[in-house]
């Protein structure tokens, strides 16, 4: 057993590297580029790190992280600020309410549940934009945003099998 | 096992407390954000302090993160051009071709063009100043489709100018900062932009929702858009100026009108920013807030025109009023209709919906035959100055 192992679990660690990973994959898909007249696709990284600190263990600073995330996000896209924030806790919250139910599961089971979250973000922002703007989005438009983001679970996997067992208190 | 053996139940239960408060309070302060986001209006203070600090951090990172990709894309560009240049030049000597023969259509059309507007005394539109940007950042995401452009208010770059590809518009300024400005695309779920089709005049709104073509919304007419019909800024309102480019019509899969944007087929990363306010930049302000002249208190003008030998009304009308204003068949029409105001000269400034010359025609009649069963002047027809002379009329909200 490696001294790092019994370490407590510092913020900065297993929250603030990931935020700003996550940040960073935003930053650098904003690139303006088409190739073929195709453009990048623009998953919403921050799932990522709302899936798996949820599943990792309850945490005082990772909604406030999700909500600084948020609004990053919203000056960076030019979306309506407090749009992220809130769709990715609600589906944080809603993760962190079935973690027991997560606990210990197969990593397939694991992606379709982390599938299930991205549906909840997705889903809320869709109901806010459309109350907000009075306009209906494009579900084709949600959908590859949805599947661009459900394919970025290989992520949220390695950043819960490396700090699952950190915290032995919520284990 | 119950919590009360776990070795760390009693920190447990506090923690998982104040993790559940905490997640509530954030909750609560991004649905406050979002109540109080207002950014696809027209008032530059609405953008925000945050936006703008943001869009000026964002811009110089951005183009930085942006240079190796646009570097790649003028290697790109270099082999494709080595690659290719037997084909490009087949296919540029065949468009040489055909522009050969639009130059000498455009030419005759150009002088025949002169001379109706100097025959009518038409005042055109003075040509719009540009501002050439790169777009340092493009999101593409349902829910936002908007581009960081890095030219800003020391440009004169201002909220709501229009800005284009060199194939077609491409959105408007919803934020400016010192270096840098927000563009709002077409395809964003909260625009709206007012057009037309060009072959048929309909007037129609096209609504961004998030995908790449967005939706005409309030189409009037019957049969008002046909499959490749182009689709043009119709002006309406006044945030835009009247026949930019918009793409053509096709119909979408959901069975609704949408349109394949001209934008999207030129490079993503280069706009001119229109520096176009609205309308009123066009005319003297001043003029339009002007009230019309009251009609003179001795009625000379209202007995222009009419005959003495018409008969007289049963009753006899109210004192101040003339007899009879109804023309005789035959005779030459009124004077004051014979010479209307040049309704043409100014065709932005009018913004009702009736047509000036007759306007001056009655103005003076009017107190004395409010009834005027009388035909009205055979005033010439104000068709010049209808494109611009009654957008706002036509606005479909």
């Amino acid at each position: 057993m490696s001294f790092e192992a019994a370490r407590p679990l510092a913020p900065w660690r297993w929250i603030g590297g990931p935020m700003l990973t996550a940040l960073l994959g935003n930053l650098v898909l904003l690139v303006p580029f088409r190739v073929f007249g195709l453009q990048l696709p623009e998953p919403v990284f921050a799932m990522v790190p709302a899936f798996a600190w949820a599943v990792i263990r309850p945490s005082i600073l990772a909604p406030f992280a999700l909500l600084i995330m948020g609004v990053i996000m919203d000056i960076m896209w030019g979306s309506a600020i407090g749009l992220w924030s809130l769709s990715l806790l609600l589906a944080y919250g809603a993760v962190l309410s079935a973690r027991s139910i997560l606990a210990g599961q197969s990593r397939v089971v694991m992606w379709i549940w982390y599938a299930v979250a991205c549906g909840i973000a997705e889903g809320a922002g869709y109901l806010f934009v459309q109350l907000d703007s009075q306009s209906t989005p494009s579900p084709w438009a949600v959908g590859w945003q949805l599947l661009a983001t459900i394919l970025l679970y290989p992520f949220a996997d390695r950043l819960i099998d490396r700090f699952e067992d950190a915290d032995v208190r919520f284990r | 096992m119950a919590l009360r053996d776990n070795p760390f139940g009693e920190v447990r239960l506090p923690l998982l407390l104040s993790a559940a408060a905490a997640l509530l309070v954030a909750i609560v302060a991004a649905a406050a954000l979002l109540l109080t986001d207002r950014r696809e209006t027209f008032q530059s203070e609405a953008y925000g302090v945050t936006r703008r600090v943001g869009d000026q951090v964002a811009a110089p990172v951005n183009t930085v993160v942006a240079a190796p990709v646009r570097w790649g894309g003028s290697v790109v560009d270099y082999v494709q051009g080595y690659f290719f240049a037997v084909s490009e030049n087949r296919r540029l000597k065949a468009e040489l071709k055909e522009a050969q023969q639009w130059k000498v259509a455009a030419v005759a059309l150009r002088d025949t063009n002169d001379r109706y507007k100097a025959l009518l005394g038409l005042k055109t539109d003075p040509p719009i100043p540009m501002v050439a940007a790169r777009a340092v950042a493009d999101s593409r995401g349902p829910f936002a489709n908007t581009r960081l452009i890095n030219a800003g208010e020391e440009r004169g770059v201002s909220v709501g100018n229009p800005v284009m590809s060199e194939n077609g518009l491409v959105g408007r300024v919803i934020g400016v900062t010192t270096g840098a400005a927000r563009v709002l695309l077409l395809t964003d779920v909260a625009s709206r932009t007012p057009v037309m089709i060009d072959r048929t005049n309909a007037r129609a709104i096209l609504t961004g929702d998030g995908g790449p073509n967005p939706k005409m919304d309030y189409l009037r007419g019957n049969n008002p858009v046909a499959e490749g019909d182009q689709i043009l800024t119709s002006g309406d309102g006044g945030v835009l100026p009247r026949g930019l480019p918009v793409g053509r019509a096709v119909k979408g899969l959901d069975g609704r009108w949408r349109v394949v944007l001209a934008s999207d087929a030129a490079p993503v990363d280069f706009v001119r920013v229109l520096l176009f306010q609205d309308f009123r930049q066009l005319v003297d302000a001043k003029q339009l807030d002007k009230l019309p002249v009251p009609p003179p208190s001795e009625p000379v003008a209202q007995t222009v025109g009419v005959v003495g030998s018409t008969p007289a009304p049963a009753a006899s009308p109210p004192a101040g009023k003339p007899v009879d204003l109804k023309p005789a068949i035959g005779t030459p029409p009124p004077a004051a209709a014979a010479t209307p105001k040049p309704a043409a000269a100014k065709p932005a400034a009018a913004t009702s919906a009736k047509p000036p010359a007759s306007g001056t025609a009655t103005t003076a009649a009017k107190p004395a035959a409010p009834k005027a069963a009388a035909p009205k002047p055979p005033a010439p027809k104000p068709s010049v100055a209808r494109p611009a002379a009654d957008p706002a009329a036509e606005i479909p909200h």
